[in-house]
């Protein structure tokens, strides 16, 4: 173990235990992809990453800027058109995780990444879905993994992009959902479940050295704790050392100097 | 039947004012030299569609040049925000923007239904999201078999796509290889495509399952090397990382947003492409 990492870096490694080595993992960009890739360095090396430009089965040996760098495409197994990853990869049943970031998040695992404010009047554009609202529903379960901060992690979500539980309860199965949705959150203080009947998230782990009032003081939310808050186990050196390699193989990937000096 | 033509002629014979228009390309093959000769001959009201406008939705939308975006991804990949489609959406800069929001399923399923000549695509989506509460054209369909409640979309019918592929062989029929997107799709779903590509060949040199467009899918092709820069031509260029993150700043403001616009494609010429990948092909 080691005792020497950034709440950051915790984030990622816990997030990357939850996955497993037959698990066919739809990909989001960012912390997610970090997250995935861990996994396959570490303890999951046979699993499959799906990103949505349609790569099946890949494995990039530096975290990709965009969904679809080449890379993706020259390590994947095949590599098939966008329509249809949706319909017969996605659509089809054969995700088991869908692996997502949010811009805000709620209790029962809603995810905004469309606008802060009123949609016809934004205060912030944000990029919009994408991939997720299907992923939402159509992966086996959802895993959510961000920073905690009072913006982030709200009362009332200001637009539902990815339909997590609704309202809790059995709201998904009501819409005729068969998949589980959110069963997971890791963010950079805690692992979260939800409960098994409200649907709330609940956090049952908390990463070494963060207290209860650290948890509640990033949360927009009045937080429940399970009744056996455990302390995630801190980063092996192997899975932090893993993790930093992989950053600065990216790092130095995606900053190497522009030799032309020409734009866009 | 394919024409080989220059790009600037290519545009001026195919696209019209008020035209809808699909640029294509999933992160690969983004057919930036394309979109910036369309800027550079100043085309009105154009419907924009394309799953994930980045950085030429941000310069046609910047330039005045559209009355509406269909859309289901406005971000600058692994970058952040567009920073001229926001000024668009929150302050109406230069005019305001109509926007046509779905989700990657949806839009995906749409260019698949134009291409197939359908009407409407169904597909099992937005389950729950309020997309469909702000997108009038996101509405259900019940299945007759099971009974089960789908979502239905309009199919995407661009009057022109623009595309970028790797090749062209002297007939005009046109090869793609690596991250496919939904270029072949939006071709087929589309009344005009235009595709540039990097280089035209005696021969494709492939296997019998590539994806191939037959040269007479395709009204114009125009050789523009680099014609996808800063995106990346698998087998020919690296994608300009580095140029997606200077844009960032670029775009951030008005004025200097204006300027590099002037310098980079008003006064450019598509030959300018082949300089800009220049320094990204060693490794590709």
């Amino acid at each position: 173990m080691s005792n020497d990492f950034t709440p950051d870096e915790m984030m990622t490694i816990a997030a990357s235990r939850a996955l497993k080595n037959d698990d066919v993992c739809f990909v989001g960009i960012g912390a997610p992809s970090a997250a995935c890739n861990v996994a396959r360095l570490t303890h999951a090396p046979e699993i499959t990453l799906i990103y949505e430009s349609g790569t099946i089965g890949t494995a990039p040996s530096v975290l990709p800027l965009s969904i679809g760098d080449g890379e993706l495409c020259e390590t994947a197994v095949s590599t098939v058109a966008v329509p249809e990853m949706f319909r017969y990869w996605l659509q089809g049943g054969r995700v088991t995780i869908g692996f997502l970031g949010a811009a805000q998040l709620d209790k029962f695992g809603n995810i905004n990444t469309t606008v802060i404010g009123d949609y016809d009047r934004p205060k912030i554009r944000l990029p919009g879905g994408g991939g997720a609202p299907e992923i939402a529903s159509s992966s086996g379960e959802i895993y959510i993994t961000m920073k905690q901060t009072l913006r982030g992690m709200v009362d009332k979500i200001d637009f539902v992009t990815s339909f997590g539980h609704g309202t809790g309860g059995d709201d998904r199965q009501k819409l005729g959902m068969t998949t589980l949705g959110p069963t997971l959150l890791i963010t950079d203080l805690a692992v979260w479940r939800p409960d098994p009947v409200t649907k709330e998230f609940t956090v049952v782990s908390m990463h070494p050295g963060v207290t209860k009032d650290n948890v509640q003081a990033t949360c927009g939310w009045t937080v429940k704790f399970a009744d056996d808050v455990e302390v995630t186990p801190a980063p092996s050196v192997l899975e932090l050392k893993t993790l930093r390699d992989l950053k600065a193989r990216t790092k130095a990937a995606h900053e190497a100097p522009s030799a032309s000096g020409a734009n866009a | 039947m394919a024409k080989f033509l220059s790009i600037r002629d290519a545009v001026a014979n195919n696209l019209k004012h008020g035209d809808s228009v699909a640029f294509e390309g999933f992160t690969h093959l983004i057919p930036h030299a394309a979109a910036h000769e369309v800027i550079r001959q100043g085309f009105k009201d154009l419907t924009v569609m394309r799953m994930t406008p980045d950085i030429i939705y941000d310069q046609l939308i910047g330039m005045g040049m559209v009355k509406k975006m269909i859309f289901s991804f406005a971000g600058n990949p692994g970058v952040g925000l567009l920073r001229r489609v926001r000024d668009a959406v929150e302050n109406q800069w230069p005019h305001a923007l109509e926007v046509e929001e779905h989700s990657h399923a949806a839009m995906a399923n749409a260019y698949e239904a134009g291409a197939a000549g359908l009407p409407c695509a169904v597909f099992r989506g937005y389950l729950g999201a309020e997309l469909a509460k702000v997108n009038a054209n996101i509405k259900s369909i019940i299945c007759p078999f099971t009974g089960e409640k789908l979502a239905a979309v309009p199919a995407l019918r661009p009057d022109v796509t623009f595309i970028h592929a790797q090749k062209a062989d002297r007939k005009g029929n046109v090869l793609i290889e690596g991250i496919l997107g939904v270029q072949k799709e939006a071709v087929l779903a589309a009344k005009r495509a235009v595709i540039t590509v990097e280089e035209v060949v005696d021969d494709l040199d492939t296997h019998t399952n590539a994806c191939i467009l037959p040269h007479w899918t395709i009204a114009a092709i125009c050789v523009v090397p680099g014609g996808a820069h800063p995106s990346y031509a698998s087998g020919y260029y690296d994608r300009d990382n580095v140029n997606y993150i200077e844009w960032d700043a670029i775009a951030a403001d008005r004025e200097k947003f204006l300027a590099w616009m002037d310098e980079h494609v008003l006064k450019a010429t598509p030959e300018i492409f082949a300089e800009r990948v220049r320094h990204l092909r060693a490794s590709a």
